[in-house]
């Protein structure tokens, strides 16, 4: 168990920023100044990619402590945190 | 000091729930009346009010709600819980009021929207300070066995406050008429200015409550955080904990809550084209006979464990969500409708020509005839269908007519049964939400320390639930926009991010219950 998910820590390492480059091509290919949708405006977008960066650094860094067996045990009480 | 007896913690219950449920009630009026809100003080036409409007909706709901978090959770760690989850109360009453008296966009201009927009950012921060505030307080008073249930009672607010600002939304409107109830300090001010009574209420109930004992023990050995952001996200130990929160619980749970509770509504009522009042109606029912299962399933959680009851909602949702509304679409179908015999069958009961436009095709003469048709069967159902059809002039033979092959058909009003059939799929979806929703507040508890508890536990919960929850409407729309003819194609975010959840959740969670939550 604990050796698979120090592959899957890797898989989150790798998902992370893939998501944000996801939604920087979106935002690039939906905002347009004719349309009327939300997905059409640089507002939303600036918002979302603003707040999801540092979701997606917190995904690297959860891959990162799973890769390293920081979860292979965890916490009994709030004394082992 | 844990209250065991039923009447203690039913008070502290009572205080913090109702606290909760004005929140919620403050928050989703705003929503119920966007279209109102919108007209009043986001006028068409003007840019500025346009950019307003997009703020409102989208900084209130994703940027402030976690930052609310970590304002108010610091507060909450370092003064106490009572005291905050009293001062965000406030602020979300008071602004939800101030909001009903702000003159329209006609009266005071671009103030208006401005002082909307920045009312609604108090609103989100608020939010993202009191549910943290109330669920660690109720934790706190409840034994250990109970826990889960107890806390629970703080997962109905969210669908209860849905249901009284629906309920109170409804009763406004059914006693007015449109044009009075739209009108610049028209009736759709009222349910505002309710809410400063509800406030009133709640205040004075939480005045009369003691701080959370375990909290009072921390402080009163000096062993209260000085600076609970740092101990949160700057203790390793913790942090990963937080992240785990975030990741193996809260966002899965997020999108499940959004789904069943949100999308589900602007579905029936945007893609399936169900009639405004029985769209409440199945919602309404749905949401009503599921919300006792926040607490069977919170006290279910006290026996078996948080963890595979969180994990089976929302892997419920990741196989059923299709299936289900893919029934809402096959089932709403006209062209079966129409095929339909005797009693079931709909027949014309009014046509009306809205206009005739002329035109050449192939130097012949044709009109086009905007109709709308009204359908109804014997057994109820019943459908409003808008067609253009073509009436060609030809002179050999004249008056043929192209009929339109793609009529629009909306206000669909199911029969009885198969009203029936639709609030027990949407109630289906909410008991997923039961699931994943009703044990959340003691999970979270249980994984942090109290004197940073306030702190760790609200921003997972609030990046969970407003970012990853409230981006189901816009994500759904990126992705209909990638493919139109797909109407369900909307609902792969919820499924992925659930999915992503319940992998994590399986392999990285653990379902013991930590028997001692104050350390």
């Amino acid at each position: 168990m604990n050796n698979l998910k120090k592959v899957m820590g890797f898989f989150w390492m790798t998902l992370a920023p893939l998501v944000i480059y996801l939604l920087v091509r979106a935002a690039i290919q939906n905002i347009d100044s004719a349309g009327t949708k939300d997905i059409n405006k640089p507002i939303p977008w600036i918002i979302i990619i603003t707040i999801f960066t540092p979701i997606a650094i917190g995904l690297m860094i959860f891959g990162y402590y799973s890769l390293k067996g920081e979860y292979d045990h965890l916490p009994e009480s709030s004394d082992d945190l | 000091m844990v209250l065991s007896d039923g009447k203690g913690i039913g008070k502290v219950i009572f205080s913090s729930s109702l606290g909760t449920l004005i929140e919620w009630y403050d928050f989703y009026i705003f929503g119920m009346l966007a279209k109102t809100i919108s007209i009043q003080f986001f006028p068409d036409g003007n840019d500025t009010a346009a950019l307003l409007s997009t703020l409102a909706i989208f900084a209130a709901g994703f940027l402030v709600r976690p930052f609310g978090a970590l304002v108010f959770g610091r507060l909450g760690d370092m003064i106490g819980r009572k005291s905050t989850f009293l001062l965000t109360l406030v602020l979300m009453g008071g602004s939800t009021f101030l909001i009903g008296l702000i003159p329209g966009y006609r009266t005071i201009g671009i103030a208006a929207p401005l002082l909307v927009l920045l009312l609604r950012l108090i609103q989100g921060l608020a939010l993202g300070g009191e549910y943290g505030g109330a669920a660690t307080y109720v934790a706190e008073h409840s034994p250990t066995n109970r826990r889960g249930y107890y806390t629970s009672w703080i997962q109905t607010t969210a669908t209860l406050g849905l249901f009284v600002a629906l309920g109170v939304i409804m009763l406004v409107k059914s006693n007015m008429s449109d044009a009075s109830f739209t009108s610049e300090w028209g009736g759709w001010r009222y349910p505002f200015w309710i809410s400063i009574l509800l406030v009133i209420v709640s205040i004075y109930i939480r005045l009369k409550m003691s701080e959370s004992p375990l909290y009072t023990k921390l402080k009163k050995e000096g062993k209260a955080s000085l600076n609970p952001l740092k101990e949160s996200f700057g203790n390793k130990g913790n942090f990963k904990m937080v992240l785990l929160a975030l990741f193996g619980a809260v966002m899965g749970q997020g999108v499940v809550w959004y789904t069943g509770q949100f999308y589900a509504q602007s579905f029936l009522e945007n893609t399936v084209k169900i009639e405004f009042m029985q769209n409440r109606e199945i919602m309404l029912w749905g949401i009503g006979l599921a919300t006792p299962f926040f607490l069977v399933f919170g006290a279910l959680s006290d026996r078996i464990g948080r963890k595979w009851i969180m994990l089976s909602g929302m892997l419920l949702g990741v196989l059923f969500y299709r299936p289900i509304f893919n029934t809402f679409l096959k089932d709403t179908n006209i062209n079966e409708w129409k095929k339909m015999e005797g009693n079931s069958s709909p027949t014309i009961i009014s046509k009306e020509i809205l206009k005739v436009d002329s035109l050449s095709i192939d130097n012949e003469l044709a009109t086009i005839s905007h109709s709308k048709i009204k359908w109804q069967s014997q057994q109820g159902m019943g459908f409003t269908e808008t067609r253009a059809d073509t009436i060609l002039n030809v002179r050999a033979t004249p008056g043929v007519t192209k009929e339109d092959s793609k009529p629009v058909f909306t206000d669909k009003k199911l029969s009885s049964l198969m009203k029936w059939k639709f609030i027990s799929l949407v109630f289906v979806m909410i008991l997923f939400v039961t699931m994943a929703y009703a044990p959340i507040a003691a999970f979270l508890v249980e994984l942090f320390p109290t004197r940073i508890r306030y702190t760790s536990m609200s921003l997972p919960y609030h990046i969970g639930n407003g970012v990853f929850g409230g981006l189901v409407p816009f994500i759904a729309t990126l992705l209909s926009a990638g493919s139109p003819t797909d109407p369900l194609v909307g609902l792969w975010y919820p499924i992925l991010i659930a999915a992503l959840c319940v992998v994590i959740g399986t392999f990285y969670l653990t379902n013991k219950i930590d028997k001692n939550i104050n350390d």
